[in-house]
C-alpha cells in the first residue's frame, strides 16, 4: 500500500525505504550466518579445550597415556561445532515462532486493549496508518523505568511495548515520537533481526558460561593423578598450539559477536530515529522524549544483556544509573543520546 | 521454405511479445487503480468515524456552552454537508470546512474550565484529534498512490492502453485550505 520510493530526509538521497528494507533483510541473513559460524567455531573451540582438559586430568588405568593427539582435537572440534550448530538451529526456529512471546514474558509486559489507554492506542494506530503496516499489538510493562521496544518476526506479527513510567511522563507529541521510532523498527524489519540476534547472542553467552564451568570443575576435581602421570611427557607442539588457539578463540568469540551486534544495533537506532521523523514530520516530539529518557535514572527490572539492544534507550543498570547514555564505545548498544538528538535537530 | 518459416516464427514471436506487453501494461494500470481505490477507502473509514463522533461532541458541549449556538450550528452544518458530499473533490472541500469548524469549537472550549474537565468531552476530543491525524496520514498515502496512477495514464506506453479501456484520471484529496489542514491545537 505504501510504495516507499521517496528519498529519506537526513540520509543520502539515493536511499529509499524499499532499498533500505531490502538491504536490512540481506544484512540480517548475512549476520545470522555469521553468528552461526561464530557459534560453530566457538562450540568447536570449547570441544577442543574439553578434549584437552579431559585427557589432561584423566587417569588412565594402564598408565599408558600417550597425551592428546591432533586427531582427538579435530574430533573434539567437529563434535563441538556440530553441537553448537544444532543448538543454534533449534534456538533460531524456536525464536522465529516463540521469540517475541518470550521477550514479552521476560520483561513482564501485558497486552492492553483500547479501553485501557485510548490515547496510546490512537497514536499507535495513527502511525501504523502512516507507515502502511498492520496495526501492531500494544503491550504495557508495569515498571516505573522509562523505556520502550518493538518485537515480532514481521510487520504482521508486530508488537510495541512501553513501560508505565515512560507512558506517564510523555505528552501526546513525545509519545508519537517514541511510537514512531518503534513502528520504524517494525517497518525496517529490525525486529526480526533483533530477535534472532538476541537469541544467538544468548546462546554464545550461555555456551561460554557452561564451557567455563565444565572446564573449571574438571580442572578442579579431575586433576591430580593425570597431571603427575604425564610429567614432562613431551606433548606434541602442534597440539599445544591448537589448544592455545582454541582458548583464545573461545575467549574472543563472544566479544566478536557482541561487537558486531552492537554496531548493528547502533546503526539501526539512527535509522529508526530518521524513520520516526519521516512518519511524524515533527522531530521535536522524539527530541523531547529522548531528553526525558536521558534525564531518567531508574533501570528496568527484567532485562538482560541479550535483550538490551531491543529497547529505545539502553535499559541496563550501569548505563542508566550513571547517566552514561552518552558513552560511545564498541560495547555501546545505543548511540549517545546527545548525538541522536543532534541528528534529529538537523532534520528540522 | 526456410526463409518463410523464419519470417513466420519471428512474426509469431513478435505478436506474443506484443500481447504479453499489453497484458503487463493493462495489469499495471489495474493494480495502480486498485491501490488508489483501497487508499481512498482507508480515508473514508476515518471520515465516517469523524461524522459519527460529532453528534456526541455537540451534545456534550451543549451542556456547558449552550449560548455558543453559532459555533455549534456551524459544526453540525459542516458535518451534514460533509456526510452528503459526493466525489473526492467535493468531499475534500466539505471535510476541510468541517476541520475548520471543529478547530473553532475546540479553541472555544478553552474558555470553559468545566467543559475541559469533563471526562466525556476529553475522550471525544482525543478521538477527534486522532481521527484527524489518521485522515491526514491516510490522505498522504492516497495522494501518493493516486499520483502514481495518474502518471501511468499519461506516460508512454501505458497511456495507449489506458485510452483504449477508458481508465479515468482520479482526483487528489485536497482539504479545502492549507492552513486548515492541521489538527486542532490541543493542550493537555
Amino acid at each position: 500500500m505504501h510504495d516507499d520510493q521517496e528519498p529519506l530526509k537526513g540520509l543520502p538521497s539515493n536511499v529509499t525505504y524499499s532499498s533500505l528494507i531490502a538491504m536490512n533483510k540481506r544484512n540480517s541473513a548475512f549476520l545470522i550466518l555469521l553468528m552461526n559460524v561464530l557459534i560453530a567455531g566457538f562450540g568447536g573451540a570449547v570441544g577442543v579445550i574439553l578434549v584437552a582438559l579431559g585427557d589432561y586430568s584423566g587417569t588412565p588405568a594402564d598408565g599408558q597415556n600417550q597425551g592428546v593427539q591432533v586427531a582427538d582435537l579435530v574430533s573434539g572440534f567437529v563434535f563441538g561445532g556440530i553441537f553448537g550448530i544444532v543448538i543454534a538451529i533449534i534456538a533460531t526456529i524456536w525464536s522465529w515462532f516463540g521469540g517475541s512471546a518470550a521477550i514479552l514474558r521476560m520483561t513482564g509486559a501485558r497486552e492492553i486493549v483500547k479501553g485501557d489507554d485510548p490515547q496510546l492506542f490512537n497514536v499507535v494506530e495513527e502511525l501504523s496508518i502512516a507507515a502502511g503496516i498492520p496495526m501492531p499489538r500494544v503491550y504495557l510493562i508495569d515498571d516505573p523505568a522509562m523505556n520502550a521496544f518493538a518485537t515480532g518476526r514481521d510487520p504482521k506479527n508486530g508488537v510495541v511495548a512501553i513501560t508505565a513510567g515512560l507512558r506517564k511522563k510523555l505528552n501526546r507529541d513525545e509519545l508519537a515520537g517514541v511510537i514512531a521510532h518503534e513502528i520504524s523498527h517494525i517497518r525496517h524489519y529490525d525486529i526480526r533481526l533483533g530477535m534472532l540476534m538476541a537469541t544467538l547472542a544468548g546462546i554464545i553467552i550461555f555456551m561460554s558460561d557452561a564451557g567455563t564451568r565444565v572446564a573449571f570443575y574438571s580442572a578442579m576435581f579431575g586433576g591430580g593423578g593425570g597431571r603427575s602421570n604425564r610429567g614432562g611427557g613431551g606433548a606434541n607442539p602442534l597440539v599445544i598450539v591448537i589448544v592455545v588457539l582454541a582458548i583464545v578463540f573461545a575467549i574472543l568469540a563472544p566479544f566478536c559477536a557482541m561487537v558486531v551486534r552492537f554496531a548493528m544495533s547502533r546503526q539501526r537506532e539512527y535509522l529508526a530515529d530518521a524513520g520516526a521523523v519521516e512518519l511524524t514530520r515533527y522531530p521535536d516530539g522524539l527530541i523531547g522524549a529522548l531528553r526525558k529518557l536521558g534525564g531518567h535514572r531508574e533501570p528496568l527490572r527484567h532485562v538482560g544483556q541479550s535483550t538490551a539492544p531491543l529497547f529505545i534507550v539502553n535499559p541496563l543498570k550501569r548505563a542508566v544509573r550513571s547517566g552514561r547514555h552518552d558513552a560511545s564505545t564498541v560495547f555501546s548498544t545505543h548511540p549517545p543520546l546527545t548525538e541522536r538528538i543532534q541528528r534529529l535537530q538537523a532534520l528540522k | 521454405m526456410g526463409l518463410i518459416a523464419i519470417i513466420f516464427f519471428v512474426g509469431i514471436a513478435f505478436l506474443v511479445i506484443l500481447v504479453l506487453l499489453f497484458f503487463g501494461l493493462y495489469n499495471g494500470l489495474v493494480r495502480a487503480r486498485i491501490g488508489s481505490e483501497t487508499a481512498w477507502s482507508d480515508i473514508d473509514v476515518q471520515l465516517k468515524r469523524r461524522h459519527d463522533l460529532i453528534p456526541n461532541l455537540v451534545n456534550s458541549v451543549k451542556g456547558y456552552a449552550a449560548h455558543e449556538k453559532e459555533t455549534l450550528e456551524n459544526v453540525v452544518q459542516a458535518r451534514n454537508t460533509a456526510v452528503s458530499a459526493d466525489g473526492v473533490a467535493a468531499t475534500g472541500q466539505a471535510e476541510g470546512m468541517l476541520s475548520a469548524a471543529l478547530g473553532k469549537l475546540f479553541a472555544l472550549s478553552e474558555a470553559y474550565p468545566d467543559l475541559k474537565a469533563n471526562q466525556n468531552f476529553l475522550q471525544l476530543q482525543e478521538e477527534l484529534t486522532s481521527t484527524e491525524n489518521k485522515i491526514g496520514f491516510a490522505r498522504t498515502n492516497y495522494n501518493r498512490m493516486t499520483a502514481n496512477y495518474n502518471e501511468k495514464l499519461q506516460a508512454i506506453p501505458s497511456n495507449i492502453v489506458a485510452g483504449m479501456f477508458n481508465f479515468e484520471k482520479r482526483d487528489l484529496f485536497e482539504l479545502e485550505d492549507a492552513s486548515e489542514r492541521q489538527a486542532p491545537e490541543v493542550q493537555f
